[in-house]
């Protein structure tokens, strides 16, 4: 479904991306972790076309994604921190994307209603708390039925109850066969819902492999733990190379 | 038998035989009718068009045209001359004067006389409009001469008096011509309630021209507004000088003229309303002038001028001069751009102003610098100069500026 | 893109800067306007209204709100619209209601009370001045990411145009004033949006005095239906070219 073919992507003297390759099918659930810094979220966003690559390319169903658009009508991002126009009401910013979207889609509500957002629908962005804007965010990914789901850092300030609503809808899209992605530093919480992991480590796709498959290779049965037992395993001596391009 | 009838009726009741030339009369030509004429006679010419060149009047008779009848001059002729003291003309359409320019020929031309009276006429596309030469105690009244040539060479003037005295000139409207009323050696006359548009160069022009009064005209869209020059003892009540605009155009031009009155006129909208050269002992009074670029041009070369009680509205500059010598004075007028506060409210502005703004010297030295007018550097500039004064002098000043605008 | 445009329109519309602008801008006119008994002062205000006023606020009110939503473009990128159809929709929405402010704070007084050619080119030239400043204002914004350094360029954008370059022609006018530099002079003025309008709004309004000595030149430039078209359309590619190479940066930059 997506064919990320050897991308490359500089800020400045950075490196962010160096010659990422990666293939992601319909029905994966796929978490993309790694060290702040690492650039999940730059491949996410080369991914939206928000960040432009240097070289390689993005195909999405096939097609390359440069300077196209409309593949886009198959995604639903959340950003990590989901900023809005202030003097817009939750009613408002749902009815924009309604409007801006103009779909002809079924629209998935199972998020608004399980959110309660309803009753606050004319409260302004600006008085929102930042769990409600996440709330909102997901909302937003949601609520197009998008075959893709890019998710960055979904439950980050939400509340454990809003957490818990939102893992069981990412269960149970990926059960519908959707592609999804989702990126957090909270292993502990992604145990019952990926089905792949990808680790990157300064820009380099460090591990790609079936959660099963690094299971049983590390003999362990939470993928925090065999994680750590695989870094340990591949790099004892270099604690941090980044600084050493930097410097 | 029937002439002597006449004659003798006429010389025994005192009146005149009256002439009737047209179509329908006997008499079919105006030169013939003329000639038929006695002095004192009257000779009617009626409504028609009359191709006979040259028509000169040279005894005492009343001209008059009935429905306003044509003498066209097919550009051959000069149209009506008149060489008799008294003659009346009224009434007529005067064409298409010929056009030469040593012996000027004109529409209508008076020479040498006293007491012509021309009035009501229409004067279309003439070289000179009415033209008196060496005349006394003449009248024109109530004329409208209008021409249409556009270079200052193919035109002459519309009212054109030399070395005359004692004329009136009253309510005529003269449209187009090189000057619209042009004296030369003329005194003691009045010129009342003319209108004087769109003539190429100037609207009213005199020189050496004593002692002439000039009250309650119009002069507009001149070339280059109204000159006056080398001439003393000049009244100008309640006339109009407006839209004079160009290079070198101004509302009045005053040169070398000395113990004048000009009182109550308006100068609006003119590139400069006055500008006065080597100009001495005259008051200016009670004037209005607004939305002119400069309200008044007073050169270094001017002296003892009175500017006393006039209002200065929406100039550009108020005030502009070329020296630093101020030998005029400036009291008790109304600038709107004045600032200042009146704490004893008594109408009269506690602080002094200096109608002279930094930007007007500026561009008085570089013309070009009127390019950066209005901008927000120059409006600075501007306002410290004001508190300050350090290139514009010092005492040009009006001391005792109004608060509010006099009721003119 | 007309739904993008309605919706940052309103948006802007609503916040208080824009009704604080649009209410200053009321009562500095209208009461310009009342205290005299002629209209010139009015026109004074007003005219300096549009040369200072209109573009400090039109480029920084344009450069901080193009920062403050630069979540909300991501928003809008992450949903599928057209890179420059983003672009071009913020741009309109911010010109549209910055110009629907200074008309109804500046431009409807000036109608009332000098209904004429003064009026009309002075309203033409305040919502063309709005619009080149909003367009400096995006170029200004793409030029870093960071808002400080942005706000800082829009700034000394802004004092250039409207104070430091005219003491730079009048620098040049004094140091050349032997030499017949008018001419060299009408096409200096093309530098500065602000300067165009303001010759264009001092034909008008100084009509009497343009029309003097030099006024002659600038007449026959500025003054004539072409020289005004021509100006017209300096003014135009002064919005044009701004925004079209910050247009070019926004397809191009990662967000």
């Amino acid at each position: 479904m997506i064919e990320i073919k050897n991308i490359n992507k500089k800020f400045g003297k950075l490196e962010v991306l160096k010659s990422v390759n990666l293939s992601c099918k319909s029905g994966e659930c796929i978490a993309l972790i790694g060290p702040n810094g690492c650039g999940k979220t730059t491949l996410i966003k080369s991914i939206l076309g928000m960040v432009l690559l240097d070289k390689g390319s993005i195909e999405f169903n096939g097609k390359s994604i440069l300077g196209e658009y409309i593949y886009r009508e198959n995604i639903g991002y959340m950003p990590q921190i989901g900023r809005y126009p202030d003097n817009m009401t939750i009613g408002q910013i749902i009815d924009m994307i309604k409007k801006i979207r103009n779909s002809n889609h079924d629209l998935d509500e199972d998020l608004l209603n399980a959110f309660e957002l309803e009753k606050m629908f004319d409260k302004q962005m600006r008085t929102l708390s930042g769990g409600t804007t996440q709330k909102v965010s997901a909302v937003l990914a949601f609520l197009f039925n998008p075959e893709v789901l890019i998710l960055d850092e979904p439950t980050a300030g939400l509340d454990p109850l809003a957490s818990e609503i939102l893992k069981e809808k990412i269960i149970k899209e990926k059960e519908k066969g959707k592609l999804i992605f989702i990126t957090s530093h909270l292993l502990s919480e992604l145990d019952d819902l990926v089905t792949e992991i990808i680790f990157m480590q300064d820009g380099e796709v460090h591990f790609h492999k079936k959660v099963a498959d690094l299971k049983s290779e590390t003999n362990e049965t939470k993928i925090s733990k065999a994680i750590a037992s695989i870094l340990k395993q591949r790099q004892p001596g270099t604690p941090n190379p980044k600084l050493e391009i930097v410097s | 038998m029937k002439y002597l009838v006449a004659f003798l009726f006429l010389s025994f009741s005192l009146h005149a035989t009256t002439i009737h030339v047209g179509k329908k009369y006997t008499v079919k030509s105006v030169k013939k009718g003329i000639a038929l004429a006695k002095v004192g006679d009257t000779v009617i010419v009626h409504g028609g068009l009359y191709r006979e060149g040259n028509i000169s009047i040279k005894k005492k008779i009343v001209f008059l045209g009935k429905n306003l009848p044509i003498l066209d001059g097919q550009k051959k002729h000069e149209v009506l001359s008149i060489y008799a003291d008294s003659v009346v003309v009224d009434g007529f359409k005067i064409i298409k004067s010929a056009y030469a320019t040593i012996t000027d020929p004109c529409g209508i031309k008076v020479y040498n006389r006293n007491h012509v009276i021309i009035q009501n006429n229409v004067l279309d596309d003439n070289f000179f409009g009415i033209y008196l030469q060496n005349c006394q105690s003449c009248t024109i009244k109530n004329n409208y001469l209008r021409a249409y040539g556009k270079e200052e060479q193919q035109l002459g003037n519309g009212i054109h008096c030399w070395k005359s005295n004692d004329i009136l000139i009253i309510a005529n409207r003269i449209d187009g011509h090189r000057d619209g009323i042009y004296f030369e050696f003329v005194y003691d006359s009045l010129i009342w309630r003319n209108i004087s548009v769109n003539n190429i160069r100037y609207g009213l022009h005199f020189m050496f021209s004593h002692s002439d009064t000039y009250i309650t005209n119009v002069f507009k869209k001149n070339g280059a507004g109204v000159a006056v020059m080398y001439t003393k003892n000049v009244k100008m009540f309640n006339n109009y000088f407006e839209e004079n605009w160009g290079d070198s155009a101004y509302g009045l031009l005053l040169k070398d003229i000395s113990d004048s009155y000009i009182f109550n006129n308006r100068f609006a909208r003119n590139t400069s309303g006055i500008y006065m050269e080597g100009t001495s002992r005259i008051k200016v009074e009670k004037n209005i002038f607004e939305s002119n670029g400069w309200g008044m041009k007073i050169q270094a070369s001017c002296m003892d001028n009175e500017i006393v009680n006039n209002n200065y509205l929406k100039n550009t500059f108020d005030i502009s001069t070329n020296g630093s010598l101020v030998l005029n004075s400036f009291n008790s007028n109304y600038w709107d751009k004045y600032e200042g506060y009146d704490l004893d409210k008594n109408g009269i502005g506690d602080v002094p102003y200096h109608p002279l703004s930094l930007f007007a010297v500026l561009t008085e030295k570089t013309p070009s610098a009127m390019l950066l007018y209005r901008s927000f550097m120059i409006t600075l500039l501007d306002k410290s100069e004001k508190v300050l004064p350090s290139i514009t002098p010092d005492n040009f000043i009006d001391k005792t500026p109004l608060m509010k605008s006099l009721p003119l | 893109m007309n739904r993008i445009i309605k919706i940052i329109l309103l948006d802007i519309l609503k916040s208080k800067i824009v009704l604080a602008y649009t209410f200053i801008l009321a009562i500095l006119s209208w009461s310009s306007f009342a205290l005299e008994d002629n209209s010139a002062k009015g026109i004074l205000t007003i005219l300096n209204v549009i040369l200072f006023t209109v573009p400090l606020v039109s480029i920084l009110f344009a450069t901080i709100y193009l920062y403050n939503s630069s979540e909300f473009i991501e928003l809008l990128l992450s949903q599928p619209i057209k890179r420059r159809k983003i672009w071009i929709s913020l741009f309109l929405g911010l010109s549209i209601s910055m110009i629907i402010a200074f008309f109804v704070g500046a431009g409807i007084p000036l109608l009332v009370n000098s209904p004429d050619s003064v009026g009309i080119i002075m309203l033409l030239n305040g919502c063309l001045i709005t619009v080149i400043f909003t367009a400096l204002a995006f170029l200004s914004s793409i030029l870093t990411r960071d808002k400080a350094k942005g706000i800082g360029i829009a700034i000394m954008t802004w004092l250039f145009f409207a104070l430091l370059f005219d003491g730079l022609v009048l620098f040049l006018l004094f140091q050349f004033q032997d030499y017949p530099i008018e001419n060299a002079m009408v096409g200096i003025t093309a530098f500065s949006p602000i300067d165009l309008a303001r010759i264009q709004i001092l034909l008008h309004l100084d009509v009497s005095a343009m029309m003097g000595y030099t006024g002659a030149i600038f007449k026959d430039f500025f003054g004539t239906s072409t020289g005004l078209i021509v100006s017209f359309l300096l003014l135009s590619l002064w919005a044009i070219i701004p925004f079209f190479i910050s247009l070019r940066k926004f397809n191009n930059k990662d967000l």
